[in-house]
C-alpha cells in the first residue's frame, strides 16, 4: 500500500476519453494482482488436499469482476455462478473469510456450509455462488424484480458465463426483465469454452451480446481482459438500468487460464492459444503497461506490490487454516427461520 | 363464521395478508388480469393493482426464480403455479435454490415465499395434468409442504404459510375448489405443523391428507354402519408431520389405515407407516394398511381414470383387513 500512499489524488490518466485518478487505477491493479495470487494459492492448496470437491478458478478473467465492481455502487446486488472467488474478493469481502469457507473452516464466510462454490455475503450484497449453471439468472431478475417493487434505486449486476447462456431460464429472465423493465445488468463472462465445449461447439449465434435481440435486450461486447474498457462501459450499462431503460447485457470477452475446474487438463484447447491470451492480452500487465507509460508507477514498484500481496495472501491462507473445523451441532442450524418444534422431521435431531 | 368456497377461503387469506403487509405480492400465470385460472385470485388486481398482483409469460422456471430472488431480497412473494404439474418445469429453483439457500448462505440469507396452485388429480384431464407429487417436496429439507383439506383450513394455513419465514410449498386441490364450508371471519391462523381430527373414533385411525380427507369421512360412515368407529386424522402439513397426534390416535385404535392420492411407491404412506412401526409398535394390532392410487400414469377414460384413484370402497375394505373384519 506503500505505492497508494506516494500518489497524490489529483494524479491519474485519461483512457478513452474518460478520466481515472492514480488511486482508482491502483484499486483495481492491486485487486487484480490480489485475485490472481489468491486463487494460484487456492489452486496450490487443492493440489496439497486441503480444499476438496470442486474448484473453479478465474485466473485471466479478474479484470471482468474488478471493473464491474469498480462501476457499481455497493447497493447493488451482485450474483454469479459458482466460479465466485474473484466477485466476492472485488465486492470486499474479507480474503481470510473466503479462503477458510474454501477449506471448510468455521470462520468461512459461509460458515463452511458452502465451499467454493457457494459464497455469499449479504453485508456486501453477494448473492452467491450458485452451483447450477444459470440457476443465478432467475433469482438475479427476482433481485432486480425487488427494486422495481421497492423503487429503491438499486441495479442487479448478474453475471453467467459462455455455458450458462444456453440454459432456458436465462430467456425467460430476459423476457420478464424487459417486460417490466427491471433494473439488471446480465454480464455474460464469454471465456470461450463452457468447461471443455468451445463456444462454436455449443453456441449457434456465438455474438452472444445478440442473445437479448427477440427480447429487445439490447446488448453490448466489451474487451473483458482490459479493466478500464470493463469500468467504462459499465458505467454506461449501470446507468441505462438504473435510468429505468431497463435490462442490458454486457459480454465481456475473456479467457481463464486454468482448467475449468482442478481435475480439468484442458486438453480441449492448444498451448498456444493459451498463450496467447496471457502473453498477449492479460489483463493485469496491460494495466500495469499503461500506468508506467502514465508515470503513475514503475515496474520495480509493481515486484514489490506483487511480493506484498504474496505475502499477505500466504498471511490469510495460513490464518484459514489455523480456523477450527465448524462445530458440529453446526450441521443442524440455518435449515428453517421457523423450525416447528414438536413435528418430524425434528429440528435439530436425527429421527 | 361464513359459508364460503375453498377458492374464497385462499382468497381471502392472500387479501387480508397483502392488506397487513405491504412486501406480499402475488405473481403468476392468469392471476391477474383472467382473476386466476380457477379464480382463486379473483378481485385481487382490482384491490392491489398491476404492481401487486402480477400475470407472468408462461414460464415457470423463470418466475418462480424470480419469488427466489426477490424473497432474498426482502419481499414476501407468493408464487402461484395454475397447477403443480407445472412446477415440474420449476423444480430447480424450488429444490436446488429456495430449500437451501439458507443452508448454502450459513444463514445469511432467507426465502420466505409461498408456491401455491393446485395439486393432484383433476377430472378427465390425463396423465399429465393429474398426478399427486407432494412425496417429492417432502424429501426436501428447508422446504415445508401443507396441504389443506377444507376451506377453513384452507384460509388458516394459507395465512400461516404466508407470514411463516421459510418457503412454504402450499399445495390445493382443484377438486376441492368449489367445496363450501363455515369459515371464521378475520384472522384465523392454523399453525403450520398441527394435525387435525376430523372425526373421533375408537376403532381405526386412518391417515388422509387433502381430497383423501373427503373420502376417509366418507368410509367412515359406512364403517360406521357396519359398526366400526373409525378417527380420522389430516396432518395438514405434511412436512413437517405432526406425527405424536397419529401416534396417539393409534395407541387408542391399534389400528391404522393410510390413504393418500399420489403413487404407492416411497409415498406419504410409506413414510407415515414407518414412523407407526419404528414409534408405536407395541400399539399395533395389525399391520398398517395403505391405500395409494394405482401405480400408473393417469388415463382418461372416466372407468380408468375412476379405478387408477383411491376409492371409498378401498379405505373400507382397507379399515375392515386391520379390523381382521374381512
Amino acid at each position: 500500500m506503500a505505492a497508494k500512499q506516494k500518489q497524490a489524488k489529483t494524479e491519474g490518466m485519461t483512457y478513452e476519453g474518460r478520466d481515472y485518478t492514480a488511486e482508482t487505477l491502483h484499486e483495481m491493479h492491486d485487486m487484480m494482482l490480489y485475485i490472481r495470487r489468491f486463487e494460484e494459492k487456492a489452486g496450490q492448496m487443492y493440489g496439497l488436499k486441503k480444499i476438496g470437491g470442486f474448484c473453479h478458478l478465474c485466473n485471466g478473467q479478474e479484470a471482468v469482476c474488478v471493473g464491474i465492481e469498480a462501476a457499481s455502487q455497493p447497493t447493488d446486488y451482485m450474483m454469479t455462478s459458482y466460479r465466485d472467488h474473484g466477485h466476492i474478493l472485488a465486492r470486499g469481502s474479507d480474503p481470510t473469510a473466503v479462503m477458510a469457507e474454501l477449506l471448510g473452516r468455521a470462520g468461512g464466510v459461509v460458515k463452511g456450509k458452502g465451499g467454493s462454490m457457494h459464497m455469499f455475503d449479504v453485508e456486501k450484497n453477494f448473492a452467491g455462488g450458485n452451483g447450477i449453471v444459470g440457476e443465478q439468472v432467475p433469482i438475479g431478475l427476482g433481485f432486480g424484480f425487488s427494486s422495481w417493487y421497492k423503487e429503491d434505486g438499486r441495479v442487479t449486476l448478474c453475471f453467467m458465463g459462455d455455458g450458462g447462456i444456453n440454459q432456458g431460464a436465462v430467456y425467460e429472465s430476459f423476457n420478464m426483465a424487459a417486460l417490466w423493465k427491471l433494473p439488471i445488468v446480465f454480464v455474460i463472462e464469454n471465456n470461450q469454452y463452457a468447461m471443455g465445449t468451445s463456444i462454436g461447439r455449443a453456441s449457434a449465434e456465438t455474438h452472444l451480446f445478440k442473445r437479448g435481440i427477440s427480447f429487445k435486450v439490447p446488448g453490448m461486447q466489451i474487451d473483458g481482459m482490459n479493466v478500464l474498457e470493463v469500468e467504462r462501459k459499465m458505467v454506461e450499462a449501470i446507468e441505462h438500468a438504473r435510468s429505468g431503460a431497463g435490462p442490458i447485457i454486457v459480454e465481456a470477452m475473456t479467457y481463464r487460464y486454468r482448467g475449468h475446474s482442478m481435475s480439468d487438463p484442458a486438453t480441449y484447447r492448444t498451448r498456444q492459444e493459451v498463450d496467447e491470451w496471457r502473453s498477449g492480452r492479460d489483463p493485469i500487465a496491460r494495466l500495469q503497461k499503461q500506468m508506467i507509460d502514465a508515470g503513475l508507477s514503475t515496474e520495480e514498484a509493481f515486484k514489490q506490490k506483487d511480493k506484498d500481496i504474496k505475502k499477505a495472501v500466504a498471511q490469510v491462507a495460513k490464518d484459514a487454516e489455523s480456523q477450527p473445523e465448524p462445530d458440529p451441532s453446526e450441521i443442524w442450524t440455518d435449515v428453517y427461520n421457523d423450525p416447528i418444534e414438536g413435528a418430524y422431521p425434528y429440528p435439530g435431531k436425527v429421527g | 363464521m361464513s359459508k364460503i368456497t375453498y377458492r374464497e377461503a385462499l382468497n381471502q387469506a392472500m387479501c387480508e395478508e397483502m392488506q397487513k403487509d405491504e412486501r406480499v405480492f402475488l405473481m403468476g400465470e392468469e392471476v391477474a388480469e383472467y382473476n386466476g385460472a380457477y379464480k382463486v385470485s379473483q378481485g385481487m388486481l382490482e384491490k392491489f393493482g398491476p404492481k401487486r398482483v402480477i400475470d407472468t409469460p408462461i414460464t415457470e422456471l423463470g418466475f418462480a426464480g424470480l419469488g427466489v430472488g426477490a424473497a432474498m431480497a426482502g419481499l414476501k412473494p407468493i408464487i402461484e403455479f395454475m397447477t403443480w404439474n407445472f412446477a415440474i418445469l420449476a423444480l430447480d429453483q424450488i429444490v436446488n435454490a429456495a430449500a437451501k439457500m439458507k443452508y448454502m448462505s450459513g444463514g445469511q440469507y432467507d426465502v420466505p415465499m409461498v408456491f401455491r396452485g393446485a395439486g393432484g388429480s383433476a377430472a378427465r384431464v390425463g396423465a399429465q395434468h393429474s398426478q399427486a407429487l407432494e412425496n417429492w417436496l417432502v424429501n426436501v429439507p428447508g422446504l415445508k409442504v401443507v396441504m389443506p383439506s377444507n376451506p377453513a383450513d384452507a384460509k388458516g394455513l394459507l395465512k400461516a404459510a404466508i407470514r411463516d419465514n421459510d418457503t412454504v410449498c402450499f399445495i390445493e386441490n382443484e377438486i376441492n375448489y368449489g367445496d363450501i364450508g363455515e369459515v371464521p371471519d378475520g384472522d384465523y391462523i392454523i399453525p403450520l405443523g398441527k394435525a387435525d381430527i376430523k372425526r373421533e373414533g375408537h376403532d381405526v385411525t386412518i391417515v388422509a391428507h387433502s381430497r383423501m380427507v373427503g373420502f376417509a369421512l366418507q368410509a367412515a360412515e359406512e364403517l360406521a354402519k357396519q359398526g366400526i368407529d373409525a378417527e380420522v386424522i389430516d396432518p395438514r402439513t405434511i412436512r413437517p408431520l405432526d406425527e405424536n397426534t397419529i401416534l396417539a390416535s393409534v395407541a387408542k385404535t391399534n389400528r391404522a389405515v393410510v390413504v393418500e392420492e399420489g403413487w404407492r411407491f416411497c409415498g406419504i404412506g410409506a413414510e407415515i407407516s414407518t414412523r407407526i412401526m419404528e414409534r408405536a409398535f407395541d400399539d399395533l394390532d395389525a399391520p398398517v394398511a395403505r391405500v395409494t392410487g394405482k401405480d400408473v400414469p393417469m388415463a382418461y377414460a372416466a372407468n380408468l381414470e375412476a379405478l387408477t384413484l383411491p376409492s371409498v370402497a378401498e379405505i373400507v375394505e382397507a379399515a375392515r383387513a386391520v379390523c381382521n373384519r374381512n
